[in-house]
């Protein structure tokens, strides 16, 4: 007993004196297609030469939370130590039948669309665990879907501080002023994640949201 | 040869914001899926707070995978226009909102199989029928 209460007392101490720098829960959320898994990989790319999941045209390629830790970003002489938390797309409603037309069979389309909607169950139960969010949008989209407000909703009403991104600018049909409208009250960045466009506005954004967790 | 489904008719339900405002969150939801669940497209006056949405969409992830033919749910939320509002007139808004809920707000929600998409642009609200 006594030897129990004097391990957690030096352990209390050394944590309080050698205190770890601390890792800011970063994660990227919206809806499927967006394109959240391409930017985590894009940044997991950029400093750790490593990606954190696959990416596909077909809806709801991310199934499951998946995280990479430990992802140092050094931006104008700064460094912040990140834990990168990539979550599946959240919908208000998965058809099997909607995988179809990407040639999956009708067995591994309805388990995909099982997958998926566990998926979205745990996204949501993340939410609470977040230091910053990314609110990936398809900047070819229309974005006013009642998913988009309510994720945007749901981490105002958690104080999570939010940046919002416009993502495939590439595009012909993309349009930042009409996402920028849709959210006036919160920074809006456009990149392009499959091509690393506008990625130093990008991490000038994300330092500016991080600081809002400090 | 495929079997087609013929579109019978479309109920819309109404639920004043007095009939579901002294319910706690649970059972606020079950009775809106419980409505949906009758493929009936619900009308509700004001809005569900930011984690009731989320709720909802939870529990309808839930019954995509327990029950045999739901699809999930469509869902829109028409608000008046804030955008003439000063920063002050927002806050107090707010304020309100968070004590008694937006009942300026109308909430559509549909079954998936009945209502295709809900297209909202700020001025226009278009529901695409199956």
């Amino acid at each position: 007993m006594a030897i129990r209460i004097l391990r957690d007392f030096t352990k209390r101490m050394f944590g309080l004196f050698f205190k770890r720098k601390k890792e800011i829960k970063l994660g990227f959320y919206g809806p499927p297609n967006a394109g959240k898994t391409s930017l985590a990989n894009k940044i997991c790319k950029d400093w750790t030469g490593e990606e954190i999941g696959t990416v596909s045209n077909v809806p709801h390629e991310t199934r499951k939370v998946q995280f990479k830790e430990e992802v140092e970003i050094k931006y104008k002489e700064r460094s912040l130590k990140f834990k990168l938390v990539d979550t599946p797309g959240i919908a208000t409603k998965i058809d099997y039948e909607d995988f179809i037309p990407f040639k999956i069979n009708k067995k591994h389309a309805q388990k995909r669309a099982k997958e998926a909607t566990q998926g979205i169950i745990e996204a949501i139960k993340w939410l609470d665990d977040m230091d910053v969010v990314i609110v990936v949008l398809d900047a070819t989209e229309n974005p006013y879907s009642q998913v988009n407000i309510t994720i945007v909703g749901n981490l105002v009403a958690r104080k999570i501080p939010v940046l919002i991104v416009a993502n495939k600018i590439d595009l012909k049909k993309a349009d930042i002023k009409k996402i920028e409208a849709a959210f006036p009250d919160f920074d809006v960045v456009g990149i392009s994640a499959r091509f690393g466009k506008n990625m130093d506005e990008f991490y000038e954004s994300l330092f500016k949201l991080a600081k809002r967790a400090e | 040869m495929s079997k087609k489904t013929q579109f019978k008719g479309l109920t819309l339900h109404f639920i004043p914001h007095s009939e579901i405002e002294k319910m706690e969150t649970v059972d606020r939801i079950k009775k809106l899926l419980k409505i949906i669940l009758d493929n009936k497209v619900v009308i509700l006056q004001g809005r569900l707070k930011a984690e009731e949405e989320s709720r909802l969409i939870e529990d309808t992830m839930i019954m995509i995978g327990n029950i045999k033919g739901f699809k999930g749910v469509e869902l829109a939320v028409i608000t008046g226009n804030q955008d003439n509002r000063t920063l002050m007139d927002k806050f107090r808004f707010g304020i309100a909102r968070a004590l008694v809920g937006d009942q300026n707000a109308i909430t559509i929600i549909g079954p998936a199989s009945i209502v295709k998409e809900v297209k909202k642009d700020p001025s226009k609200l278009e529901i695409l029928m199956r």
